[in-house]
């Protein structure tokens, strides 16, 4: 069986939080207590989507000592493949759902004398829990918060209102941006930066460090891709002897899944690199989508991530 | 059941014994009649009734008198446990983890009664009764990792996991197949690997690291390791070599089925939840050759093992020299009849030996 263990779980609440983003609350179906948890983790949600069976990630931001509930906040992607649209439309209060253990691929470095949160949109979640941890031990931290407007500005009021000097938000509807050059100069020795958002926030931050001398190991972030939908096309599993089809709205990992090929994973984003597979023959063209194959390794046609990337074009092979 | 505790001694005067109940048990480490690494690991969830994979921290009759033993040495030489200072918060994961698993597995030895953040902590076999404050170290007289495995067996390295890589950044190693936590303090995993012979040709530390990385909360995973020790003892730590080196010049034909000990490793993993941190107990088996000979399946298996190991494995793991003296005496007790597979004595189905 892949993937983290399970756990039973009855949805609570549902908390609308503006026009996007919808919080869940989870408690467990036996009553019992949740795992702790460390600021940073995820937990996969497992959906049944009329058949298909959905596994998305989503960062826990709920109190990680808080053992009595999880929460979790899913943002509506009209041009998904349905996964965040399944939560805001056909979840409800009192539905029994399935959810993984907590795994952390973001956690803080402990050693750091300060954490610098940077996050965009959605990507507030995981800092939300991180927050909470380090609160509890007077840990030395500092949130900049960019999001589009103060309409779709998730937790950005509770934040600046419980954490005046510590939380300082962006609206780019106000023209109002992050001073990142100045904001990284003024850190002291020992400040680790942390960066959860979209793609070009996290190069920009990445990129913006490096110029300035910070050291690699000092910089974290966190990507979740969701797999994108995509031209269905056809894959031979050579261990399994099967061929199938994946479709237009499904990954080729879930694809792989829904004939019953145990397949390993974890995240389901791109990152975590558990999923991992040999391409034994191809023709035609790799959609490369993960960041967790070298530049290398995706022009080498060897390898493919099928949580996130796709192929189009006549055969593909691989070594599952 | 309830564990009749042994008074016996790991130096000096060696009085430590096995009963017929831990030979029965004993984790013998081959599964097959000869011996090579492999990344071995399998999920740590529970076992055949009885054996040392039932619990997750097995507690047996050497457990009174191995605390004993390690509270000697910390006497000795405090630098054993280590813990740098951003891991404080994994070894409040520690003490939960096993607080917990011991009071759930053995509630007749241990309980945990927890009020909020108020814990109370009784360990009967030890004679121990605290109360003290979750998360709050002034509360407890040692740091939260020396204080609960002051009182658990086996050794405890407690990683760190960044950038990819695990840490040796805290732990409680006084039970040691000649290795040293203060020297390996801080280090990562390929360099506290690198004196390992022929592994790293193989490519073992790669996967094992890959593995260890993604060992997730809720599933803990576990191997086997083995090495040669003279006598019972269980600290042979790098800085006493001195003292023990010496001993495996003292073997002879007429003492070695005594004085020869197995030495196995029962190495488990969990992942600590708290601090994403990684905790790999290393839990220490000896047993004689002679008591190892009451089963005729080991018996034929480790003559085997012992005699076909590569020159390179038996230098490292320190008995290269005994080796002749071992073979000598093992190859009484290979009657050159099959072996069943795995580890276990299959005491009922083997026949006896046949010479």
């Amino acid at each position: 069986m892949s993937g983290a263990e399970k756990i039973a779980v009855k949805v609570t609440e549902i908390t609308s939080i503006n026009d996007l983003v919808t919080r869940f609350r989870f408690e467990r179906v036996d009553g019992g207590l949740l795992p702790t948890f460390s600021g940073g983790a995820h937990t996969v949600v497992e959906m049944d989507d009329d058949g298909i069976t959905r596994l998305n990630p989503y960062s826990l931001m709920s109190d990680p000592y808080d053992q009595t509930s999880y929460t979790i906040s899913v943002r509506r992607d009209d041009e998904g493949r349905g996964g965040s649209l399944y939560m805001h439309q056909k979840v409800n209060v009192g539905d029994e759902m399935t959810i993984s253990y907590p795994v952390n691929l973001f956690s803080l470095d402990l050693r750091a004398r300060k954490h610098l949160f940077i996050a965009g949109g959605i990507g507030i979640t995981p800092f939300l829990a991180q927050i909470k941890q380090l609160e509890r031990f007077n840990g030395h931290w500092e949130l900049h918060y960019a999001c589009r407007s103060a309409a779709l500005g998730s937790y950005a009021d509770e934040l600046t209102d419980r954490h005046p000097n510590e939380a300082h938000v962006y609206y780019d509807d106000q023209s109002q941006a992050i001073d990142l050059a100045n904001l990284l100069d003024g850190q002291p020795l020992g400040t680790h930066v942390y960066i959860c958002g979209p793609k070009g926030m996290i190069n920009w931050v990445k990129g913006t460090a490096e110029d300035a001398g910070w050291p690699r190991d000092n910089v974290h972030y966190e990507e979740f891709l969701a797999p994108q939908p995509g031209k269905p096309f056809e894959v031979k599993l050579a261990i399994s002897n099967k061929v199938i089809q994946v479709g237009e709205n499904e990954s080729l990992l879930e694809a792989i899944e829904r004939e019953g090929v145990d397949a390993p994973y974890l995240c389901r984003g791109g990152a975590c690199g558990q999923c991992e597979t040999n391409v034994i023959g191809y023709d035609g063209k790799f959609i490369h989508r993960d960041h967790w194959l070298e530049d290398e390794e995706h022009a080498s046609g060897q390898k493919i991530m099928p949580c996130v990337s796709r192929f189009e074009g006549k055969t593909l092979v691989l070594d599952r | 059941m309830t564990i009749q505790f042994n008074d016996e001694t790991f130096r000096d005067d060696y009085t430590f014994r096995n009963s017929d109940w831990a030979i029965k048990r004993f984790p013998f480490p081959f599964h097959e009649d000869s011996y090579m690494y492999s990344v071995n690991m399998e999920q740590h969830k529970g076992g055949p009734a009885g054996s040392v994979y039932e619990k997750r921290f097995d507690v047996d009759e050497h457990y009174v008198s191995e605390m004993r033993d390690r509270a000697k040495v910390l006497d000795e030489d405090p630098l054993r446990c280590q813990s740098l200072p951003h891991m404080t918060l994994a070894g409040w994961d520690l003490l939960e983890l096993i607080m917990e698993s011991k009071s759930e597995d053995y509630p007749d030895l241990f309980e945990l009664h927890r009020d909020g953040n108020k814990w109370r902590w009784i360990n009967k076999p030890l004679g121990i009764d605290d109360t003290f404050t979750f998360l709050d170290e002034s509360t407890l007289p040692y740091g939260p990792m020396e204080y609960i495995t002051r009182q658990a067996q086996g050794d405890y390295a407690v990683l760190d996991q960044r950038d990819d890589m695990l840490w040796m950044d805290a732990g409680m190693i006084t039970t040691q197949a000649d290795w040293s936590l203060d020297f390996d303090i801080g280090m990562n995993f390929f360099e506290w690997h690198a004196p390992v012979p022929l592994a790293h040709e193989k490519g073992i530390f790669i996967r094992a690291l890959k593995f260890l990385l993604n060992v997730q909360q809720g599933a803990p995973a576990r191997r086997l390791n083995w090495t040669m020790t003279v006598n019972p003892l269980l600290d042979t730590s790098p800085e006493h070599y001195h003292k023990w080196g010496i001993q495996k010049t003292e073997l002879t034909a007429e003492n070695i089925g005594q004085k020869q000990h197995l030495r196995v490793e029962l190495q488990t993993f969990f992942r600590l939840p708290r601090s994403n941190a990684l905790v790999f107990p290393i839990r220490c088996y000896l047993c004689s050759f002679q008591d190892l000979m009451t089963m005729p399946k080991w018996g034929r298996r480790l003559h085997r093992v012992i005699r076909d190991l590569p020159v390179e494995l038996a230098t490292y793991k320190g008995f290269i020299d005994n080796r002749p003296l071992m073979i000598d005496y093992l190859s009484q007790f290979d009657d050159g009849l099959p072996t069943s597979p795995g580890i276990w004595p299959d005491r009922e189905t083997e026949p006896p030996l046949q010479k």
